[in-house]
């Protein structure tokens, strides 16, 4: 018992650590929040429904199509966020990006409805809807493939950043972006990319959480979308590793608090925790580079 | 002239607009415009609270309706079941609103701005979760309803027009205590502040005591401007205190401008005011507010009004800056004299 509910935590905390990456990599490259990231993953959602509903039950072509919907979402916001602001201060292109997710809630629910959507089953039965017993425990093959993404995004992530040239410009960029600039380094593309690779981070997680619970709704990445950024937040906004860690565990926390009977509590675990972070150890619990001074009072 | 008759004539165009605002329940007998304009005085408040930490302190606060909700919950609950009279009650919500906001901002000011604004986005979440959850407390989604009508020393505050004339009465006395105080050595400090935070500090600013004053005092106006509307719609539901309605006070600033006191009063009114004129726009309010906050951020970030400090003064009864004499006796020009952050 203990053990599935270990895993129904690890989904969902798989899921948080995909958002919480998203966010990172744009908190660690443009050293700005984005309060659109929600709105991004609710918008890869929508696509994969429709790709399935309309295409065919392929996940995988779903998830194609999502990554290149997200990423060009994720170019226009930053164009219109940070691209046309970069010597604003940070509030204001914080301020644009609530405006981004506002409108984006609202152009879905004009175009799909208010209502929740979900696949019908004939289409999920298509989609090999098994399960299979890993030392009596009952994973069902959809918890297999969101972790088994998530797990290869991370993988594919890790090596794009330490291991590419392109991934050392985006390091040589977060660190400091003047000195990059001076390098040669063409400084505007490599926002565009991070904020892409960030966005196509948040699509996918959409389309796991859509197909997985197979609800689709407009407001269905406000919750998530903050949650995720508690668990970045947690991790330190600027860690990758920090991000995944501290996905996984909101996860596993908010499974075992449904579990103990305090089901009322369960949303609140993430953001309670950000607040204590916050509070008590603000550069994250696994404290990297310290990136913002913490001054003494 | 003697000085109170020059301040009379100096404001006697915001005599003028309080005269007329004064008459409209005599002349306009449609109980609805009454009720809008009710509307428009609570959000009028709400946006000028967080003009202070938004627009005169520069940090970005973005869970305030977090406050508002704590002073409206907290307003019905005084009243009750702790059978405060209105007024009393009316303080009490202030003041727990700005409790709550001293234990928000004294640890998270000390750290950079962003922090302060992520926490107040937690808080708001947190807020709201439990205002759903608890429900011995805040009867959960289904909110508190019945509450009493205010009672002000004898005067029973019933009718449309009675709850209109309340709401200036509160908005002309934030407006009032607002200017005052951001002529103080207080205001001046916030502006320093928001300028260049090592300067002032430089300058003997002790900057995080400042920031914390002024999100305490930020937070109880919010705190009463909650409990005005808890006892005027007598019904909250925690829908009413979610995110959203932060991202509109939000809105309200962007168009309107921040940083002075007429920015956000302008905001507050139109934002208010379009939806309920243009019926049809009633379902895309959200995109519309939206949809503000980006073209105003992209083409116009310091609002319709602009970044100035518009004063409904009028200039030729104002008194004359105090000349200050500086090194000695010699008198120096104003271009040369130091700037004082006393007041």
């Amino acid at each position: 018992m203990i053990l599935e509910q270990l895993v129904n935590g690890l989904t969902q905390g798989a899921v948080y650590a995909l958002l919480a990456l998203g966010f990172t990599m744009i908190f660690g490259t443009l050293r700005m929040v984005t309060f659109a990231h929600g709105e991004v993953y609710m918008i890869g959602a929508y696509v994969g429904f429709e790709v399935i509903r309309l295409i065919s039950p392929n996940f995988f072509l779903a998830l194609a199509a999502a990554l290149a919907a997200t990423a060009l979402l994720g170019i226009i916001i930053e164009i219109l966020a940070f691209h046309f602001l970069r010597d604003a201060p940070h509030s204001t292109s914080l301020l644009v990006t609530i405006g981004v997710s506002i409108v984006l809630v609202n152009a879905t629910q004009l175009l799909w409805g208010p209502e929740t959507l979900a696949l019908p089953h004939a289409l999920l039965d298509r989609m090999d809807y098994g399960e299979v017993e890993i030392g009596g425990v009952y994973i069902t093959y959809f918890q297999v493939l969101v972790m088994g993404v998530t797990v290869l995004l991370m993988l594919i992530l890790y090596f794009f950043i330490n291991r590419t040239r392109l991934g050392m410009v985006i390091r040589a960029t977060a660190q400091d972006y003047e000195a990059a600039y001076a390098m040669g380094v063409n400084v505007d593309l490599v926002f565009m990319v991070a904020f892409a690779v960030g966005s196509m981070l948040g699509g996918v997680a959409g389309v796991l959480v859509g197909v997985y619970y197979n609800l689709f709704y407009p407001t269905m990445g406000g919750l998530y979308g903050l949650k995720a950024f508690s668990a970045a937040v947690v991790g330190g906004l600027t860690s990758l590793p920090g991000a995944v860690v501290s996905g996984l565990m909101i996860g596993v926390v908010e499974t075992f608090t449904v579990e103990l009977g305090t089901s009322s509590l369960r949303h609140m675990v993430s953001f309670l925790l950000m607040i204590l972070i916050l509070i008590f150890r603000p550069s994250g619990l696994f404290r990297g580079k310290e990136l913002v001074r913490v001054r003494g009072d | 002239m003697p000085k109170p008759v020059r301040e009379l004539l100096a404001n006697s165009p915001c005599l003028a607009i309080l005269i007329g605002l004064i008459l409209v329940p005599q002349i306009v007998s449609n109980l609805y415009v009454l009720q809008v304009m009710s509307f428009m005085g609570i959000y009028v408040m709400l946006a000028l609270s967080l003009n202070l930490l938004n627009g005169y302190l520069g940090l970005l606060s973005i869970g305030h309706a977090a406050f508002y909700g704590i002073g409206a919950y907290s307003s019905a609950k005084l009243v009750m079941e702790a059978g405060f009279p209105f007024l009393a009650a009316m303080l009490g919500a202030g003041a727990v609103s700005g409790f709550f906001g001293y234990f928000i901002a004294r640890p998270t000011l000390r750290l950079s701005g962003i922090y302060m604004t992520l926490a107040t986005l937690g808080f708001n979440m947190v807020l709201f979760l439990v205002l759903q959850n608890w429900m011995s407390f805040t009867n959960g989604p289904l909110g508190i309803m019945n509450i009493p009508g205010p009672v002000i020393l004898g005067w029973k505050v019933d009718s449309r027009a009675d709850y209109y004339y309340l709401m200036i009465i509160l908005v002309v006395l934030t407006l009032v205590s607002m200017r005052r105080l951001m002529n103080s050595r207080f205001g001046r400090a916030l502006v320093a502040i928001r300028e260049n935070e090592l300067a002032a500090e430089a300058a003997g600013v002790h900057t995080t005591r400042y920031k914390v004053q002024a999100f305490v005092l930020s937070s109880f106006y919010a705190g009463v401007a909650g409990s005005f509307y808890a006892h005027f719609v007598k019904f909250i539901s925690p829908d009413s205190f979610y995110i959203y309605e932060s991202f509109v006070l939000l809105a309200m600033l962007a168009l309107g401008g921040q940083g002075n006191l007429i920015g956000p009063v302008v905001g507050a009114c139109c934002l208010i005011v379009i939806p309920e004129v243009f019926r049809f726009l009633q379902e895309y309010r959200m995109f519309v507010y939206g949809g503000i906050l980006v073209v105003m951020m992209l083409f116009r970030r310091q609002g319709i009004l602009g970044g100035r400090d518009y004063s409904l003064r009028l200039p030729w009864f104002q008194e004359k800056p105090r000349q200050v004499y500086l090194r000695g006796d010699k008198f120096l020009p104003e271009e040369e004299q130091t700037p004082s952050l006393g007041g």
